[in-house]
This record gives C-alpha cells, sequence and structure tokens, in this order.
C-alpha cells in the first residue's frame, strides 16, 4: 500500500510541476509537431502514398520527443538535488522508479494524444482506430519503462543529453521494429491477428524489462 | 530504535575509492544515542563523501556502517526512515511550494496527517508566511531554511548536516544554532522554553568550516584529513582557541598520515 502511494504522491508531484513550468511538455510538443511538419514537407513531393512512410514517421516522432521528455524529467531532479531527496525517503527504489516511469508514460501519452490528429490531416490518414491505439500504448509504454531507467544512468554522465541516445535507442529496436511494422500494416488494412506476433513481442518485451527496471534502479541511482 | 549502551552510529574501516582516487580510507567512529559529533577538515578530506555513505546516497567501497544497530546496506530502507538530512543541495522542488514540497516529503514519510508538523515546522524556520509560494523565488538563505525544515519534518532520530548554515544570514544561523542545541538538548535550550515537543535528544553529526559554531554544538569532534579520522575527542569545554592549533597542525599538507579511529589522539 505504502509503495503505491508513493509512487502516486510521485507523479502527482510531477504533474504539479509540469503544469507549472510545461518545461518538458513544451520542448516534447515542438520537437514532434517540427518533425512531422519536416518529414512531410521531405516526403511528400517524392513519396507516392504516405502510407509507405507515415509509421515511421509517427515512430521517429514519437521516440526522439519521448527522449527528450525522458532526458527534462531526470535531468530537473538532479541538477536540483532533488533526486538525493527522494532517494533519502524510506520507500522502495522501485517506487520511485513506478513513479517517474509513469510520470513519462503520462507526458508522453498526451503529446502522442495531441500529435496523431496532426498526423492525420498532414497525410490524409486515420488512425483512430483501437487497434492503432494499443499498438501505440503498447510501444509508448516499453519506451518508457526502459528510457527511464536509461535516464536514470545517462543523468549522472557528462554527456548526459547525448548518452540518453546512444545508450537507449540499441536496445529500443525491438520496439521501435515492431511499431513501425504493426502500424504500417494496420494502415494497409490488415488485422491485428495478422501482426500477432509482433504485438507479442513488444508484450514480452514491455514486462520483461519492467522486472528487469524493477530489480536494478536502486543500484542504477546509487553511488 | 535502539538500546542507549548501543552506538547509534557505528562505522568501522570505512573505504570509498572513485575509480583509483580515495576519498575515504579507513576510517571509523562511534556516536551514541543523543551524541552530537562535529566533524570539521579541509576541502577534499572526505567529509561530505562519509555523510553520504551515512545517509544511504552512497555505497561504500569497503568496511560497514551500522545506525541503530542495524547494517545500513541490508536495512536501508528501515532506517532511512530515521535520518534527517541536510546537504549541499536543498533537495527541494523549486516548482513547488514551501507548503507542498514539505506535504510531498510527508508522503513518502508515511506521515498520516501531517498539518500540524508541516505548520509547525514552517513557523519554526520563520517561513509560514511564505508558505504559498514556489521555492524558486526563494533566496538562498530561505531555501536552506527550508531544507532543515524539510530535514527534520519526519522528526528523525538521527541527523547528517553537511555545512548546514551555508547560505543563512546570522540570524537564520543563530536560528539553526538554536534549533540544534534544542533538538541535542544542551544547556539553556529547554530553558528557553522553545524545546517543547522535543522529548529526547537526537543524534547529530553535523560538518562544518566554523570552529565556534562547532564547538558550540558538538560533544565530540573529528577532524577528517586525506580520507582518515586525524583527531577524534570530546569537546569537554575546549574552546576554539585551543582547537584551532590542533586543526592547523592535522590539516597541514606535512601532517603525516594517521591512523584511522584514533581515539583522544592530540589531547
Amino acid at each position: 500500500m505504502r509503495f503505491w502511494k508513493a509512487v502516486t504522491a510521485i507523479i502527482w508531484k510531477d504533474i504539479r510541476a509540469e503544469l507549472r513550468t510545461k518545461d518538458i511538455f513544451s520542448s516534447m510538443f515542438v520537437f514532434a509537431l517540427l518533425s512531422v511538419i519536416v518529414f512531410n514537407f521531405a516526403f511528400e513531393l517524392r513519396v507516392p502514398d504516405m502510407k509507405m512512410v507515415a509509421p515511421g514517421i509517427v515512430w521517429v516522432a514519437i521516440t526522439f520527443a519521448g527522449t527528450l521528455g525522458l532526458n527534462r524529467a531526470f535531468v530537473i531532479e538532479q541538477d536540483k538535488g532533488s533526486l538525493a531527496g527522494l532517494l533519502l525517503a524510506p520507500v522502495d527504489r522501485a517506487a520511485i522508479y513506478f513513479g517517474k516511469m509513469l510520470g513519462n508514460l503520462l507526458f508522453i501519452v498526451v503529446v502522442t494524444v495531441i500529435l496523431l490528429p496532426l498526423v492525420m490531416i498532414f497525410f490524409n490518414l486515420s488512425l483512430l482506430s483501437w487497434q492503432h491505439i494499443l499498438v501505440l500504448l503498447l510501444g509508448i509504454y516499453g519506451f518508457a519503462a526502459v528510457g527511464t531507467v536509461f535516464s536514470a544512468m545517462a543523468v549522472n554522465t557528462r554527456a548526459r543529453e547525448v548518452m540518453l541516445p546512444i545508450l537507449l535507442f540499441p536496445v529500443l529496436l525491438p520496439v521501435l521494429v515492431a511499431g513501425v511494422k504493426m502500424t504500417g500494416s494496420l494502415l494497409d488494412g490488415e488485422p491485428l491477428s495478422d501482426v500477432a506476433n509482433w504485438l507479442q513481442l513488444v508484450a514480452i518485451y514491455d514486462v520483461g524489462f519492467t522486472v528487469v527496471a524493477y530489480l536494478t534502479f536502486g543500484f542504477v541511482v546509487e553511488e | 530504535m535502539s538500546e542507549t549502551d548501543t552506538p547509534m552510529i557505528e562505522v568501522k574501516n570505512l573505504v570509498k575509492a572513485f575509480g583509483s582516487k580515495y576519498a575515504l580510507r579507513g576510517v571509523s567512529l562511534r556516536v551514541m544515542p543523543g551524541e552530537s559529533l562535529v566533524i570539521f577538515g579541509p576541502n577534499g578530506a572526505g567529509k561530505t563523501t562519509l555523510v553520504r555513505i551515512l545517509s544511504s546516497l552512497s555505497r561504500p567501497s569497503n568496511g560497514t556502517v551500522r545506525i541503530g544497530g542495524l547494517d545500513l546496506l541490508k536495512h536501508a530502507d528501515g532506517i532511512r526512515r530515521y535520518l534527517g538530512v541536510v546537504s549541499h543541495a536543498p533537495l527541494l522542488y523549486d516548482s513547488l511550494t514551501a507548503e507542498e514540497n514539505l506535504r510531498f516529503f510527508a508522503g513518502l514519510y508515511g506521515m498520516d496527517k501531517p498539518d500540524e508538523r508541516i505548520k509547525a515546522m514552517l513557523q519554526r524556520v520563520g517561513l509560514w508566511g511564505r508558505r504559498g509560494d514556489l521555492v524558486r523565488t526563494f533566496s538562498r538563505g530561505m531555501v536552506q531554511r527550508m531544507a532543515i525544515a524539510r530535514a527534520l519534518l519526519h522528526d528523525p532520530e538521527v541527523l547528517l548536516l553537511d555545512e548546514p548554515d551555508t547560505g543563512l544570514d546570522p540570524q537564520a544561523a543563530e536560528m539553526l544554532h538554536g534549533l540544534l542545541s534544542e533538538l541535542s538538548r544542551r544547556p539553556g535550550a529547554v530553558a528557553s522554553g522553545s524545546a517543547a515537543g522535543i522529548e529526547r535528544p537526537r543524534t547529530i553529526v553535523t560538518v562544518t568550516h566554523s570552529i565556534e559554531r562547532g564547538l558550540a554544538i558538538a560533544d565530540k569532534v573529528v577532524i577528517l584529513a586525506n580520507g582518515r579520522v586525524a583527531f577524534e575527542s570530546p569537546v569537554d569545554g575546549m574552546t576554539a582557541a585551543e582547537f584551532r592549533p590542533i586543526y592547523d597542525e592535522k590539516c597541514s599538507p606535512s601532517a603525516p598520515p594517521t591512523t584511522a579511529g584514533v581515539n583522544g589522539g592530540g589531547r
């Protein structure tokens, strides 16, 4: 019970701080929007069917913008020394992980919810089906689950802004490939059952990395 | 938390290395319940590293730390409940108000009805009138006072203070000094009437560069130099004038390496 109270307290703290500063959200949203606009202009004249590139654009925009958010989430904690304040509290390190991870997940989901209608307008596509939403949620969860650990790891390095994507993207590749594949197949009108293998891969990835993060986060954040 | 004859803090042969550099080279210390230990030492002596290890923020490379009779590495989650820490960084969220900060930490410490305690702590550090203001609008001294309120919020048994008077104006430093005296129940503090609610003396470890202030709150002093205990002694009325030559001798670059845990070393 105390575990989840601590998780909730950390999420609410992050939401409250973000509503005041809009530090994380503004940088993520502007970057995601710019990515979509730039890709739109870059591909519009050369690609006959935007369905061919839209899945990649959506996932690149979400993961790149999400990386900015992940970076900011721990930089804010580290620069003010407040991460140490969290670590001094008598709560399981895993509660801190889940609090930060679910906060990150929420911010990425909010950016995605705003981004999707814009993608649909720019590329004249429909992404509003429960299958698309399921695929996006599973992928974004995996991204947040792994990204939160690597973000905590990278924040103590000198070149932390550069270090996070270097550490994160190789590990994230299965989710990114599976996400693009599934979104592409769904846009082509294939049923979800046709991409069941990819869906299972992402689900296993999500569960596996959540367990690994749960077990290792304490070692990551301590000297 | 522990029997009175058991040291509240017991450090044995503590070593901390960062790569090939040693911050601590075999430090041993004992602090009894209710005792106030003040650690002096030049920059780079290992004082902050020691406090970080005692507060469970850093793992020792070797050696053991027991707090309240419990091994810190094995029982860190339980021991943290009894620790209050003031460090160089305020450990606060500047996008939250003073009251929101304390409410957040009260939640993490499992305090069920923290309103009265939050009010008492903000009043004690003179920030009750600013409780609704964001911490980022506070001056350095006010932030430090907030850091003290946060550290004392859950009424910890053990206080670990790393240069707690950094950034405080003389008035705030006096407030902090009074508060520490109350917490360690030093003579005069109870008579002032402001010690109400403090039922037992707290165990306090303070790192400071101010010899006068340090001696005023200390039962025992330690000088750390080059990651080793160069001097350890009860205060027993020692004055700053008596202590300063010892400090200068132990901290001079030409001082010979000392054995860890020298008891009563120079006196």
